[in-house]
């Protein structure tokens, strides 16, 4: 039905009694309350499932993804109040509970603006012109002749005639139909029969307003998953074998029988310990004596190894994704070819705490709290784990230790389940350290090779790109399936591989190009703490570590300075246009070949990177300095130019560029997966040292470049894909030597520098 | 098991535990405030720093029984939304958290720093929070934020 609201229903609406709940845990789930047996059931083809107006003229937006602290909040906020032309602090955002939230796909890829807010956009541009619409009828005036402000509708030619949002719908729905593109997840929308503003209508749009989730983290009166508590509640450790591909043998129950009220529980190779007490649980899981089957001997490769067992590697799938010109004929041609690689190691998520999250399956339903950055996957898994309808899950996101894609907090929300179904009681499973590192899904390791032909003019003719790697999904990027996550498997459940990795994402016009990849096995087919799924930037950094510096290599075989020589392979101008803001804000002097002058123990050195990601463009000048003795380098300064179309909030913008450029030098400089033959050996910061203070950057400048014209697309990952090349190239500004191989640790460093 | 006086947030408190139980857990689970993190449990990270007698610790490896007649202080009790600490003050205003969880890591060792050194410089400040980890990578903005700070401070 698509009419606005009709009489009758007004009618039946104003007669109701509304009665607000005090103090609400979640604003839209009070909502759902008051108007409890009213609210049309959560589908996106209503209009209420997108935006809802309060009995006091609140409005609020049901958002199907969340914010990990890169200013979502606002900016959807932002969206709602111009559509519907009220001030943004009078918009809530709910967003993360499948109880009241479309599955939009949770947070993923960079798309919370890019697609995660167009429905919204548009349901509240058709909310605006229902109530319009309704104020019309009400008022007896033409459409054309109300004006809003700050949610209240009233003549233009005399303000006094007016009707506000609270009257005309406050605390009811729209019962109002919109047309559903039949897409779950990212690409989820809605048409409508609203047009939504042009951006040169938007007032709030555009503005630098403050995010709204700080004081609750500040002051700490905001809760975290971690804190989620209930009345007879467990706590849990889930036991995982220190060595990989392993099988319980046996388990000497009676060894924690020191620990009061600490049992064990145990599905097949699931097991795990549960105690009132979450010390007891801490403790038991300690004394713990267990026996293992070892399945499969030396899975892994020795790690000193792994970039030659990724070469020998059969190829299990291979995509050739760009290919264009006759590159075999331009190589035959070449008057000079040059070839590099480029390695990149496991990295982990490592995310600030381990992965955590609290489940009470009962018999009338299950409710699961998770940090899990797609709560709507967290509920299909748990349905499909517990074999119970999905409808019968509600996944509440409550914010977790960080989240930058696949990592282990999905592994928690499962067990969580398992063990509250397991137990009959509810059930809180927290990680220790070595879960977050050890076993979390890993970003993939993976070798880069390029290969180029110049002709005799020192043009490039033909240019090649292979990337070959483990998977970027031998683990899905969520937890829908339970086959994804390590409890599915310790129980059985055969893994259910996706193979999949990347290209770079550049505009370069190279007259013949193939850009491909390759995928090769996993190590170990279930259960591995290698299995590999998304990392912040899912294989971004590392295809672009070895894309980026190619390019620089050709620059500098052409005897061309690194920003001339992009340019002039790049005729788009909005990929242009990020390099030369970079350049020039960075202050960049040209340079053909690397610095000259190399003396003291302090050099110094800048590198330029760019490319693109789903419609964003980036660039980065890296400033570095490298210490010889130490081998030490040192990320100074970092100069960015970004542009992703029209910018919602230039400052949440800002911020989120930061953390992209500090986390993707850390990745850079630091990180590796340590492992032996049968385990991981990263299990803590010691062994997988992350970036402190001391190494983070002197100074961050950020360039915006805003587009008002163009639709906004992610920047919650672009930047972090130039940062590892940049920084590369920065070294052999300073040094005349290339680094290869990720991370750019000291003691690498130092023996490029005494091969050199 | 043993009963173990202190002092939480200027409260007098009680807790029946194993001595050797770190104070993190006795301040999340028994006395349920929750706003120091476990992050590590290994002294590696600061998420549950809270001070012992004005003095930034790890509350996850440090026993119950360490803390016996003595004050501690969380985040919650350095300030408050109507009171708040200038550093809580000046991570609003520079929007520093990301995921927030490494918070109490930074405020409660940078607020016991910036105490005994007010005037410390950007490299000193950097030394104090060795150790520290942001895995949001918020480095830039606390680094704002400490300065923000430090001219409310002297
Ligand atoms: S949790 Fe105590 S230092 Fe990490
Ligand atoms: S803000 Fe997430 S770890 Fe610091």
């Amino acid at each position: 039905m698509n009419a606005p609201l009709s009489r009758r229903e007004f009618l039946k609406a104003s007669g109701a009694l509304i009665v607000t709940a005090a103090g609400p845990a979640f604003i839209g789930e009070a909502l759902a309350q008051t108007a409890a047996g009213a609210k049309p059931p959560l589908v996106p083809t209503e209009l209420d499932s997108w935006v809802a107006i309060t009995p006091d003229g609140r409005v609020t937006a049901f958002f199907g993804k969340m914010d990990m602290g890169q200013s979502l909040d606002i900016a959807i906020a932002q969206i709602v109040a111009d559509e519907l032309d009220v001030a943004v602090d009078k918009v809530d955002v709910v967003m993360g509970d499948t109880a009241l939230t479309c599955n939009q796909g949770g947070a993923s890829g960079s798309t919370g603006i890019q697609s995660g807010a167009r429905p919204l956009r548009n349901a509240a541009a058709e909310a605006r012109r229902l109530l319009v619409h309704s104020a019309s009828q009400k008022l007896g005036l033409p459409a054309e002749q109300l004006r809003v402000d700050d949610g209240v509708v009233s003549a233009v030619s005399d303000p006094a005639k007016k009707a506000s949002y609270a009257e005309l719908i406050g605390g009811r729905h729209f019962h109002h139909q919109v047309e559903w593109n039949k897409q779950i997840g990212n690409a989820m929308d809605i048409k409508v029969q609203a047009n939504p503003k042009s951006p040169s209508e938007y007032r709030i749009v555009g503005k630098s307003l403050t995010r709204r989730d700080l004081p609750g983290k500040v002051y700490r009166t905001e809760k975290y998953v971690t804190d989620i508590s209930l009345p007879k509640m467990l706590h849990a450790r889930v036991i995982r074998c220190a060595r990989a591909a392993c099988t319980v043998a046996g388990i000497d129950e009676s060894s924690i029988k020191r620990v009061k009220g600490a049992r064990v529980v145990r599905e097949k190779d699931f097991v795990a310990v549960v105690a009132d007490h979450e010390w007891d649980a801490v403790r038991a899981s300690r004394m713990l004596k267990i026996s293992w089957n070892e399945i499969k001997k030396d899975p892994f490769p020795p790690m000193a190894e792994i970039y030659d067992h990724i070469r020998k590697a059969p190829v299990v799938k291979r995509e050739d994704a760009v290919k264009k010109g006759d590159l075999e004929g331009a190589f035959k041609t070449a008057a000079k070819v040059v070839e590099a690689e480029y390695e990149w190691p496991f990295q982990s998520h490592a995310s600030m705490g381990p992965g955590c999250s609290v489940a009470d399956v009962r018999a009338d339903g299950v409710t699961v709290w998770t940090g899990s950055q797609k709560p709507h996957f967290v509920q299909t898994g748990v349905a499909r784990l517990l074999g119970v309808p999905p409808e019968k899950v509600r996944a509440i996101w409550v914010a977790g230790p960080g989240s930058y894609g696949r990592n282990d907090a999905g592994d928690a929300a499962l067990d969580a389940a398992l063990l509250s179904k397991l137990t009959g009681r509810p059930v809180r499973v927290q990680g220790m350290r070595s879960d977050g590192i050890a076993w979390d899904p890993k970003g993939p390791a993976s070798v880069h090779r390029g290969r180029a032909a110049f002709d005799a003019s020192g043009k490039v003719i033909g240019y090649e790109f292979i990337s070959k790697g483990f998977s970027r999904r031998n683990i899905d990027t969520n937890e829908s399936d339970p086959r994804d996550s390590l409890a599915g498997m310790s129980i059985g459940l055969p893994p259910k591989p996706s193979i999949d990795f990347g290209v770079p994402a550049e505009a370069y016009g190279f007259d013949s190009k193939l850009l491909a990849w390759e995928v090769i096995p996993p190590l170990l087919d279930a259960s591995s703490p290698l299995r590999s799924s998304h990392l912040r930037d899912p294989v971004g950094p590392q295809i672009q570590f070895g894309s980026e510096q190619f390019i620089d290599e050709l620059a500098i075989a052409a005897g061309e300075d690194p920003v001339a020589f992009r340019l002039k392979y790049l005729s788009a101008p909005r990929d242009a246009a990020v390099i030369k803001a970079a350049a020039e804000k960075a202050g960049w002097q040209p340079r053909q070949a690397p610095r000259a002058a190399r003396s003291g123990d302090v050099l110094s050195g800048r590198g330029i990177a760019y490319a693109q990601r789903n419609g964003t463009l980036v660039a980065v000048v890296a400033e570095i300095e490298v210490e010889r003795k130490s081998g030490r380098i040192w990320g100074k300064k970092f100069t960015v130019a970004h542009d992703c179309g029209l910018i919602i909030n230039p400052e949440g913008l800002r911020y989120t560029i930061e953390g992209n450029v500090v986390q993707g030098l850390s990745r850079t400089l630091f990180e590796e997966v340590r492992f032996d033959r049968e385990k991981v050996t990263s299990v803590d910061w010691l062994s997988y040292p992350i970036l402190e203070i001391r190494d983070a950057p002197e100074a961050i400048e950020v360039v915006l470049i805003n587009r008002p014209e163009i639709a906004p697309s992610g920047a919650g990952e672009p930047s972090i894909r130039v940062v590892p090349a940049a920084v590369a190239n920065a070294f052999f500004d300073a040094t005349g030597v290339r680094l290869r191989r990720a991370p750019l640790t000291p003691e690498r460093v130092k023996a490029a520098l005494a091969r050199a | 098991m043993a009963s173990i006086k202190f002092a939480v947030d200027g409260k007098t408190v009680t807790v029946n535990a194993d001595p050797n139980m770190p104070l993190l857990y006795a301040l999340r689970n028994d006395l349920k405030m929750s706003n120091p993190h476990f992050g590590c449990g290994l002294a590696q990270c600061g998420a549950c720093t809270v001070h012992l007698e004005g003095e930034p610790v790890r509350s996850c490896v440090m026993p119950l029984s360490a803390v016996a007649g003595k004050k501690v202080t969380t985040l919650q009790g350095l300030g408050t939304p109507e009171k708040p600490h200038p550093l809580q003050a000046a991570y609003v205003e520079e929007q520093v958290p990301q995921c927030g969880y490494c918070i109490n890591g930074w405020i409660m060792t940078a607020a016991a720093f910036l105490k005994k050194k007010p005037k410390a410089t950007d490299a000193e400040i950097r030394d104090a929070l060795a150790g520290l980890k942001c895995r949001c990578a918020t480095h830039a903005a606390i680094m704002r934020a400490i300065k923000r700070a430090q001219t409310q401070m002297a």
